[in-house]
């Protein structure tokens, strides 16, 4: 294992897409994410990365830019937050639709309104189906290790997909964590230049973005949803090396005291975290509960979760965001709809947690957990649970 | 030759067309006029950005494109912000020696709902930043894409679909917005108006564009019969009524130097310009005042400054 060094995720972050030699950087300051776009202008500003460092007058811009900067045939990075990816939206799609490999590092914070800066997931669960390859970390190691990992899936000739890595805002994003950092020789070695096989090239004109005639749009709509499905074993593939690499080990799907659990929990980003120290403190007790997320969201990993969760009676899910006017929230919609094939349907006990920043304790994780064992053993399911919120 | 001798023969244009005929544009259609004599004034190292408009859906009905350039199309308003993406990334990678060193002429191209409304943050945003673009602003005074709708651009009086000739409000109420005034006020090295109807004007100007570096703008007035009810035939006398009543002055800004690009020894009436367009049918004899008025002021205006900033 290579030396750690205490550093703050954003920082490692930005460091990492610094050393995966990004070409071109298209940003907008918004919180939480400005430490990392801060970070790459000091990079290039100081002469150590060559790159072109373009400080856009908004997201809608950054985007646009990007997909100018990609087009070209440059590797292009950006990152954002809440607000900054709403405004993004409208471009967000036409990126994977034009083929454009751009990675951005989205911290997640909450949507207005009312204004809020802090951490939930209204901002991506409103850009889940942009055709992106959507990658979540939930620390500052993962931030550090899974940057490289974004470019070799979205630059892989199999995928030409751009990729966002999610992490959570201000709970992962300022945190001083231990990383490890990889040498720039692994960089290299894990990393290819980006060679485009189609760019903007005066020697070679091609159009890019035309307009989609009836008779086209359906077909280019469905190649591109075939592309996105595809990604998956290049994901496999690019996490396989990284553990070579570095010798951590990446799934699409993470589990944490599944297999033998009486009750898993599923959830999404660094609410694990604390997830797991509730799990220990349970599984003392007697008690098997476990946790099971998705590392890999888009393309999502159908197979993996259901052999994740098995034949799990009961499976709880945390929500960070309203799917408002609907009584199941986005995640468990998705879980729901996981399982109305499966061989085995479990039981599901659905909560909202963490809206804006509100705090999540062990507490709170050993509650839920203890809930999926009582309906385990035959309490009613009942409705969502809005866990923490103040009646 | 024609830099030299000052004269100009369209036997001297290359023949290449980069925007080819056989695009889906009205008849008599003057945007894309200025796209063809664009192209012929850059030649084939050139990559446009196209906002969403006219001429990006006549020009690039899949598998039918028009361009024999790189050319992209992302969407409506901002053009401006992926020609600074492209120009930006082209830079790059001519410095990591990525890409063969030599001037590749980066174009933004947008109507005037792209230009003067929808896409006036990003055009600021590259002119600002000094992108070494060049953003033309075709305007043909509407949203005529849509269907004649108003824009920022629809001067004074003039009826579209979201502007009637009503009996309440005789069609649009405000003036047209300033664009060249708004791209001057960001300091750039070169801005100029133009017309379809003086293609060379308009070419010598792209070039001369294009021997600054930084970023430039070129708003060039092109009559769409569709939208302007007007003979399809006459878009150019059309065009050359504007230049000579001051409806639309010709003139360029060169490092902040103003300078008419004809002199005018007077100003033909303005309704020979008004009365064969649809859209002006309704106005009053007191209207026709208002606006012939109000363009003699800022005629005289853009004369001072020209007087003005020869002396600085």
């Amino acid at each position: 294992m290579g030396k750690r060094k205490g550093v703050e995720s954003s920082i490692a972050l930005a460091d990492s897409a610094a050393m995966c030699r990004i070409e071109a950087i298209a940003a907008y300051p918004i919180t939480p994410q400005t430490h990392i776009v801060e970070h790459l202008s000091e990079w290039v500003n100081d002469g150590h990365l060559e790159a072109e460092f373009v400080p856009v007058e908004s997201e809608h811009s950054a985007m646009s830019a990007a997909l100018g900067m990609s087009a070209v045939g440059a590797r292009t990075f950006t990152a954002t937050s809440s607000q900054g990816l709403a405004l993004m939206h409208e471009i967000l799609f036409i990126a994977p639709a034009m083929r454009l490999p751009v990675v951005m590092a989205v911290a997640n914070r909450s949507l207005s309104g009312p204004i809020s800066i802090w951490n939930d997931h209204s901002d991506i669960m409103t850009d889940r189906d942009i055709g992106w390859v959507q990658i979540f970390a939930e620390n500052g190691q993962e931030c550090f290790d899974l940057v490289p990992a974004c470019f070799r899936v979205a630059e892989d000739k199999r995928v030409v997909l751009p990729t966002i890595l999610n992490f959570d805002g201000f709970v992962v994003s300022h945190m001083i964590e231990p990383i490890e950092f990889w040498t720039q020789e692994q960089f290299d070695a894990y990393l290819p230049p980006f060679d485009p096989q189609i760019k903007l090239d005066v020697r070679k004109p091609v159009a890019m973005g035309a307009v989609g005639i009836p008779e086209i749009y359906y077909e280019a709509r469905l190649a591109q949803q075939n592309a996105l499905l595809n990604a998956k074993a290049v994901v496999v593939e690019a996490f396989a090396e990284l553990e070579k690499m570095v010798g951590r080990k990446y799934n699409l799907v993470e589990t944490y005291k599944a297999d033998d659990a009486d009750a898993i929990l599923y959830l999404m980003g660094s609410l694990s975290e604390t997830a797991m120290t509730a799990v220990d403190n349970l599984r003392k007790q007697g008690k098997k509960v476990g946790l099971v997320r998705p590392r890999l969201w888009r393309p999502f990993p159908t197979e993996e979760l259901v052999a994740a969760f098995g034949n799990v009676p009961v499976v709880g899910v945390c929500d960070r965001a309203l799917a408002f006017g609907h009584e199941h929230h986005m995640v468990a919609q998705e879980i729901r709809a996981l399982f109305y094939d499966a061989p085995h349907r479990p039981k599901l006990v659905e909560f909202v947690i963490g809206l804006g920043g509100r705090d999540v304790t062990i507490g709170d994780m050993e509650h839920i957990l203890n809930r999926l064992l009582e309906v385990k053993n035959g309490a009613p399911v009942g409705p969502v649970e809005y866990v923490g919120v103040r009646k | 030759m024609i830099e030299q001798y000052n004269v100009y023969a369209a036997k001297l244009l290359p023949p290449e067309e980069l925007f080819a005929s056989g695009h889906k544009a009205c008849q008599g259609c003057a945007p894309a006029l200025a796209l063809r004599y664009l192209m012929k004034a850059l030649g084939p190292n050139t990559i446009v950005c196209n906002a969403t408009g006219c001429m990006e859906i006549v020009s690039s009905a899949y598998p039918d494109i028009a361009w024999g350039v790189p050319w992209i199309h992302v969407a409506f308003e901002n053009a401006a912000a992926v020609a600074s993406g492209v120009e930006s990334g082209i830079k790059i990678l001519q410095r990591k020696g990525k890409l063969a060193p030599g001037r590749i002429n980066v174009v933004a191209i947008g109507g005037d709902g792209g230009t003067f409304d929808i896409g006036l943050q990003a055009l600021s945003g590259m002119l600002e930043r000094g992108h070494n673009a060049m953003y033309l602003c075709y305007d043909n005074e509407a949203y005529m894409n849509t269907g004649i709708q108003r824009s920022s651009g629809t001067p004074f009086g003039a009826s579209t679909t979201t502007s009637p000739a009503g009996k309440a409000i005789p069609g649009q109420k405000t003036v047209k917005k300033d664009l060249l005034e708004i791209g001057v006020a960001h300091q750039i090295a070169y801005a100029a108006t133009a017309c379809t109807s003086y293609p060379f004007d308009f070419m010598e100007k792209v070039k001369k564009a294009f021997s600054y570096d930084g970023a430039k703008l070129i708003h060039i007035l092109a009559p769409c019969p569709t939208g302007w009810r007007t003979n399809p035939g006459e878009v150019i006398k059309h065009g050359r009524l504007a230049v000579q009543t001051g409806m639309f002055p010709l003139y360029e800004v060169d490092h902040g130097r103003y300078k008419m690009s004809m002199d005018l020894p007077f100003l033909k009436p303005l309704k020979m310009y008004l009365s064969p367009q649809g859209r002006y049918r309704h106005l009053s004899e007191e209207q026709i005042a208002i606006i012939e008025a109000n363009l003699k002021a800022r005629y005289a205006k853009l004369q001072a400054l020209c007087r003005i900033t020869a002396e600085v």
